[in-house]
């Protein structure tokens, strides 16, 4: 990559080749925008993790880990790379939304609040997007549980 | 008076709607209109002529669907309409929304197929091949599968474009009236799906792309197929041609109609057809190659204009250079295993089962507790008919992902409607919605 | 004229035979079920195998099925076809009330029969859970055969009268089980390149 960022709070990591950045909270939006000057215009994907029930992964010296990880996938069609960035967000805090610097991630942020209940400052409308609007819970989250309804099979000896 | 006409009570969904002009600020209607997708000032000011002098009364909030003859699916829109003009318009999704990505971790990585593959219906075998790459980065296999099993991924892959597209001519034919087109393009797709029933097992919905390779190997018999395949589908392709392409009235409804500009479709991530309908040629298949595309030949259509007309004829030629590249891959298809033979991860051959204990043991132990993967996160990403699919998995090293995230293209491309809608008709709203060319299972997973 | 007043009375359900009105009767059966048109309630994968079984190859129209009505006002059959999630089931039932007697339902798939490999919190288990059903169709998705199969059975019952009795005592769906057709158990067609 032609850039080093040299913003406090990021380590660079490598995950199977491809590069990864871990950032910081409070210098997430100033990375992804120091990158979108370096080319990555595309913010193709942006998810969370809910860690939970695994409290014990690896990260990289230098990184706190937190309950909630937001990756964040960016693409420079000029350069043909991608960049992986991984921010570290806890129960109930909140994360600046991308949105000013990257209007594809308003749907995405509304999905992860959504599914995990992550907030994001600065998203123009931070509503529900896959669930109806009255449901309780953020379904992708660990302690939520699937939902199974037990089933009994015709003819099976019960 | 603004007018909401819902749907009823029990299908309000609160703030997932779209509000009264009256009850949002002139912020939110400037970024409803786009104005925040970097336009310079004079650009922004030109674009809210059609948002800004509009008294209350004279608009209408209709809401479309979500069960509607013309979406592609469960989407709804709700239009804020001025006479006939539209000035803002709203996606809501979520009605086929399946938790996916929830039973996705329940699901061990071989059953994990049969999960995904339900997501982008209309091309099944893209979304299971995205895992399977996605697995095998994590396993670490990834350089060591066989050349014959991605020769064999490339041929399925390039069919679904094809069966995928040629569903595309269906539905748009049809949201435009040309009903006949509908009968065409399905008639086309039968003879795809004839071939994949011939392979796979089934029509739709294989679950033939693995970890590790595919589920079987080639019938006997298929170079006949694909090649009469090829053989019919060119003239068909032209007779198209003949009916929509250069037809006045087809040209009238689509040219000029749903236009995104390249920036707008940077900004909103819009990948596939969209992105090359402005004139960027940005196709994964070249310009960060998987599989064997290195080493066939074939032509990233572009369009100019990014309207409607530039999208559809991109999709008719991408029929066109798949099949080019399904000729190469028909010279090219070497001879070897459709699978590594790794036996911690595919399962051997179910005729060994009967003579050697251990297959017995791997056999079972894949099929029941399933393989572990190793602890890790990768994020693969593959060109689908309708853009960029990337799979996102994190794994703890267990032998189901921890966290399974399915990057759909549909789902961002869907973000383009309000700007390719806006000032646009109201009756034109359907042809947009057909050239953006959703599949809203992958929309809502 | 006790024939007459019979019908404007009580419809054509209650009547006591007689030789006039039991052809009435077949033929208002007969028509309906030759003539059934169905409610566009495609939801996913299902759906693209319903405007299958509607192409050419499989050929719907055959059983008079081709026309499917937008409007629910106008539709007689409701084939759910896909699976129904929690914010969609709303909408199902109201489109299903909006539609006229008499009206019946095919659950297409498993995951509109029983939630099919999706038992979540995001998936109704089975339509029946909203509307009556009158036919099961299984099959994940079903083959166009397997569709008609089902369409085809619901034609029978509509013409043996035994539904709309069964309806108007309990608003019970049918609930017929069918086999599935696998795919490739016909022949196919083969089209020449011309």
């Amino acid at each position: 990559m032609a850039t080093t960022l040299d913003l406090p709070g990021v380590v660079a990591h490598e995950s199977h080749g491809q590069r990864v950045l871990f950032v910081e909270k409070t210098t997430y939006l100033a990375a992804v925008t120091a990158l979108y000057d370096a080319g990555f215009t595309m913010c193709v994907d942006l998810t969370a993790v809910d860690y939970l029930a695994h409290a014990s992964r690896v990260v990289p010296d230098g990184v706190v880990a937190q309950r909630f990880e937001v990756v964040v996938n960016l693409l420079s069609l000029a350069n043909r790379e991608r960049v992986r960035l991984r921010v570290q967000v806890g129960d109930g805090e909140s994360v600046a939304s991308l949105f000013d610097v990257h209007p594809s991630t308003e749907a995405m942020e509304r999905e992860v609040f959504d599914m995990f209940g992550v907030r994001f400052d600065g998203h123009p409308d931070l509503t529900r997007i896959l669930m109806p609007e009255d449901w309780d819970g953020h379904p992708l989250r660990k302690d939520y549980a699937q939902g199974r309804i037990p089933v009994q099979f015709k003819g099976a000896a019960s | 008076m603004t007018t909401i006409v819902s749907a009823g009570a029990a299908t309000s969904e609160g703030g997932q709607e779209l509000r009264p002009r009256g009850e949002i600020s002139q912020k939110a209607l400037m970024r409803e209109a786009g104005a925040v997708l970097r336009l310079s000032e004079s650009a922004a000011a030109a674009l809210s002529d059609v948002v800004s002098d509009v008294d209350e009364d004279q608009s209408m909030i209709i809401n479309m669907g979500p069960q509607h003859p013309s979406t592609h699916g469960v989407l709804r829109l709700m239009l804020e309409l001025q006479g006939e003009t539209v000035l803002r318009c709203k996606p809501v999704i979520g009605y086929l929304h399946t938790g996916m990505e929830k039973t996705g971790e329940s699901l061990t990585y071989l059953q994990g197929g049969t999960n995904v593959t339900r997501m982008d219906y209309l091309s099944p075998l893209n979304n299971e091949l995205v895992f399977s790459m996605a697995t095998e980065k994590l396993l670490g296999i990834d350089g060591e599968i066989p050349e014959r099993a991605q020769w064999m991924r490339m041929l399925l892959s390039e069919l679904n474009r094809m069966s995928s597209h040629l569903l595309f001519l269906a539905t748009n034919g049809m949201d435009l009236g040309a009903v006949s087109m509908m009968l065409y393009g399905w008639r086309e797709r039968e003879e795809v799906l004839r071939f994949f029933q011939k392979v796979t097992g089934l029509r739709m919905n294989h679950n033939f792309i693995r970890p590790g390779g595919l589920a079987a190997d080639l019938p006997a018999g298929w170079r006949d197929d694909v090649l009469h395949l090829l053989e019919m589908l060119p003239d068909r392709l032209a007779e198209y041609e003949i009916l929509m392409t250069g037809q006045p009235i087809w040209r009238e409804r689509l040219q000029g109609v749903g236009v995104i500009t390249q920036s707008e479709a940077i900004a909103l991530a819009a990948t596939g057809p969209i992105l090359r309908s402005t004139g960027l040629a940005w196709d994964l298949r070249r310009d960060l190659p998987y599989l064997k595309y290195r080493e066939v030949e074939f032509d990233v259509v572009v369009g100019a204009h990014g309207d409607a007309y530039d999208r559809y004829a991109i999709r008719l030629q991408e029929i066109r250079e798949s099949m080019r590249i399904v000729r190469q891959i028909l010279d090219k298809m070497p001879s070897g295993d459709y699978r590594i033979q790794n036996k911690k991860v595919t399962p051997p051959p179910r005729g060994r089962i009967d003579e050697s204990m251990e297959a017995l043991i791997h056999h079972f132990k894949i099929f029941t507790e399933g393989f572990k993967v190793p602890e890790g996160e990768v994020y693969v990403a593959i060109e689908s008919p309708r853009g960029e699919i990337g799979c996102y998995i994190a794994s703890d090293g267990s032998s189901v992902p921890y966290r399974m995230h399915v990057r759909a293209p549909s789902f961002v491309n869907v973000q383009c409607l309000p700007h390719m809608m806006r000032g646009g008709l109201v009756a034109d709203a359907v042809a947009v919605i057909s050239s953006i060319d959703p599949v809203l299972g992958e929309v809502d997973r | 004229m006790s024939a007459v007043r019979e019908v404007l009375d009580n419809g054509l359900g209650g009547i006591k035979h007689n030789f006039l009105t039991g052809r009435v009767e077949d033929l208002v059966k007969w028509s309906r079920s030759r003539s059934s048109w169905g409610a566009t309630f495609g939801l996913a994968c299902c759906a693209i195998e319903m405007m299958g079984t509607g192409a050419p190859h499989y050929d719907i129209a055959r059983f008079g099925m081709e026309v499917f009505r937008a409007s629910p006002r106008q539709a007689d059959i409701m084939i759910v076809a896909g699976r129904v999630s929690q914010k969609m089931a709303p909408v199902l039932r109201q489109v299903y009330d909006q539609m006229m007697e008499p009206k019946w339902v095919i659950s297409m798939g498993v995951c509109a029969s029983s939630g099919g490999m999706f038992n979540n919190y995001a998936i109704v288990q089975g339509v029946d859970q909203i509307v009556p059903v009158d036919v099961y169709a299984p099959g994940c998705p079903p083959t166009p055969e397997t569709l008609i199969h089902a369409i085809e059975t619901l034609h029978q019952l509509i013409e043996d009268g035994e539904i709309m009795r069964r309806r108007a005592e309990s608003g019970a769906g049918a609930n017929v089980h069918i086999q599935e057709i696998p795919a490739g158990i016909t022949t196919p067609v083969t089209l020449d390149r011309r």
